[in-house]
């Protein structure tokens, strides 16, 4: 309800710097987050030129989402946007030298002059990347920094983005989550998970991980053929994508 | 009402710097309203109680270059409190004679606020993404004991500014400032 308590005046960004847009690579992990980024960039006429993923071999990176990050290539196809996979063993600072590399590449190859990240609250994350694109001299956006949750998951909603949970690690979600595409009503029972354990509704606090299977950048979706689900603990498991098209 | 100025170069950063502080204020139902630095005029400063200036990105520094477009804090809007995060704290300080000066900080940085500052005392862990400071001049109080200036008050002024983003992580700070009497 921001219009009761204000308003804010964009037009003068057409008039100033001559309106420029700005060619951008998407950190992308496959995840709701990267992918409405992607969306708003998109929307205030940015360009993206080629997405990067980061695969690390390490499945407890604090830097980078691991679950269903192969699928990363499939919906870049359904983008129909260049990709750049740069595997990483996934220790902690040969993450960073890793993803400048890709940045790098992304500049010689796509020309990009900035980045745009779905960081919403992590420090950790969101300054390692500004550190990383003030060395190369390109432009940092994190068009969610600090989103309220609530608003985030309604405009996911909102705005058809179909995406499921791939990972669950929070008392409150079990194995029946997994797979299945966030609905009004599943945003409702997570709403409610939030009120009685305090589990972020947007898995801030790494609850759970996700994975986009359409949304309005796609031409085509994803679609699940095979997968199995891995639980370690009742509260704590993956989907494992066997196969998809 | 509270004038919130944007200050950035490139719309997609308003998601960034601007709208944080716009969803506190809204979480504190204070009325507001937005406008790019280029915009400003007498009509839009008419009515207002107090301004937020807002930051802007690591890479952009148009509003050093315009810096002239913010002399109406000096010549309409003198008697108004003003809070300035980051790249407006640089403004007030240029405004007033201060020297800028290059330090890049990026990240969680301990900071030890040894006089209270809009409701902030003591030892606490800030958000720091900048490349510049400005050396502040005499006629403003410093309320940290860092080598450089990371909050500031004008001594006769009603006049703030800090280095630090505190809409990450000290979002009252925002309120406070916004319920001054």
């Amino acid at each position: 309800m921001a219009d009761d308590y204000g308003s804010t005046v964009h037009s003068v960004y057409l008039l100033f710097n001559g309106h420029k847009t700005m060619k951008l690579a998407a950190l992308f992990t496959g995840g709701k987050d990267s992918t409405y980024a992607i969306y708003l960039a998109k929307q205030q006429g940015n360009e993206i030129t080629c997405l990067i993923t980061l695969n690390s071999q390490n499945l407890d990176s604090y830097m980078f989402h691991t679950p269903a990050i192969e699928l990363t290539e499939l919906q870049a196809e359904a983008m129909n946007l260049p990709i750049i996979v740069q595997i990483t063993p996934g220790k902690k600072e040969k993450e960073l030298t890793d993803l400048k590399k890709a940045i790098k590449l992304g500049i010689k190859k796509y020309k990009i002059q900035g980045v745009v990240t779905g960081a919403v609250e992590s420090i950790y994350q969101a300054s390692r990347i500004q550190k990383i694109c003030d060395n190369l001299k390109i432009e940092c956006f994190n068009p969610l920094w600090q989103k309220d949750q609530t608003e985030l998951m309604e405009e996911l909603l909102k705005n058809d983005f179909k995406f499921i949970l791939t990972s669950v690690a929070a008392e409150g979600l079990s194995k029946k989550w997994l797979g299945k595409i966030i609905s009004l009503k599943k945003f409702d029972e997570l709403k409610k998970l939030n009120q009685k354990i305090g589990i972020s509704i947007c898995g801030e606090g790494g609850e759970f991980e996700t994975l986009v299977l359409d949304s309005p950048l796609f031409n085509k979706k994803i679609k699940l053929i095979k997968t199995k689900i891995e639980m370690d603990s009742k509260h704590s498991g993956r989907l494992i994508i066997e196969k998809a098209e | 009402m509270i004038l919130v100025i944007d200050l950035c170069s490139e719309k997609l950063h308003h998601h960034e710097f601007v709208k944080p502080i716009q969803d506190i204020l809204t979480k504190h139902k204070i009325k507001f309203r937005t406008h790019h630095y280029d915009q400003i005029n007498e009509k839009i400063l008419k009515g207002k109680d107090k301004v937020i200036i807002c930051g802007t990105s690591l890479q952009d520094n148009q509003f050093i270059v315009d810096l002239d477009k913010f002399n109406w804090i000096l010549n309409k809007l003198k008697d108004k409190p003003i809070l300035g995060i980051c790249a407006g704290m640089q403004i007030l300080g240029l405004l007033f004679g201060g020297k800028l000066k290059k330090k890049t900080e990026i990240g969680f940085y301990n900071e030890n606020f040894q006089k209270k500052f809009l409701g902030l005392k003591g030892q606490n862990q800030f958000y720091h993404l900048h490349k510049n400071y400005v050396d502040f001049n005499k006629n403003w109080d410093r309320f940290t004991d860092s080598k450089i200036p990371q909050a500031v008050k004008h001594k006769e002024k009603e006049f703030y500014g800090c280095l630090f983003h505190p809409e990450v992580r000290q979002k009252d700070l925002i309120k406070t400032f916004c319920l001054l009497k």
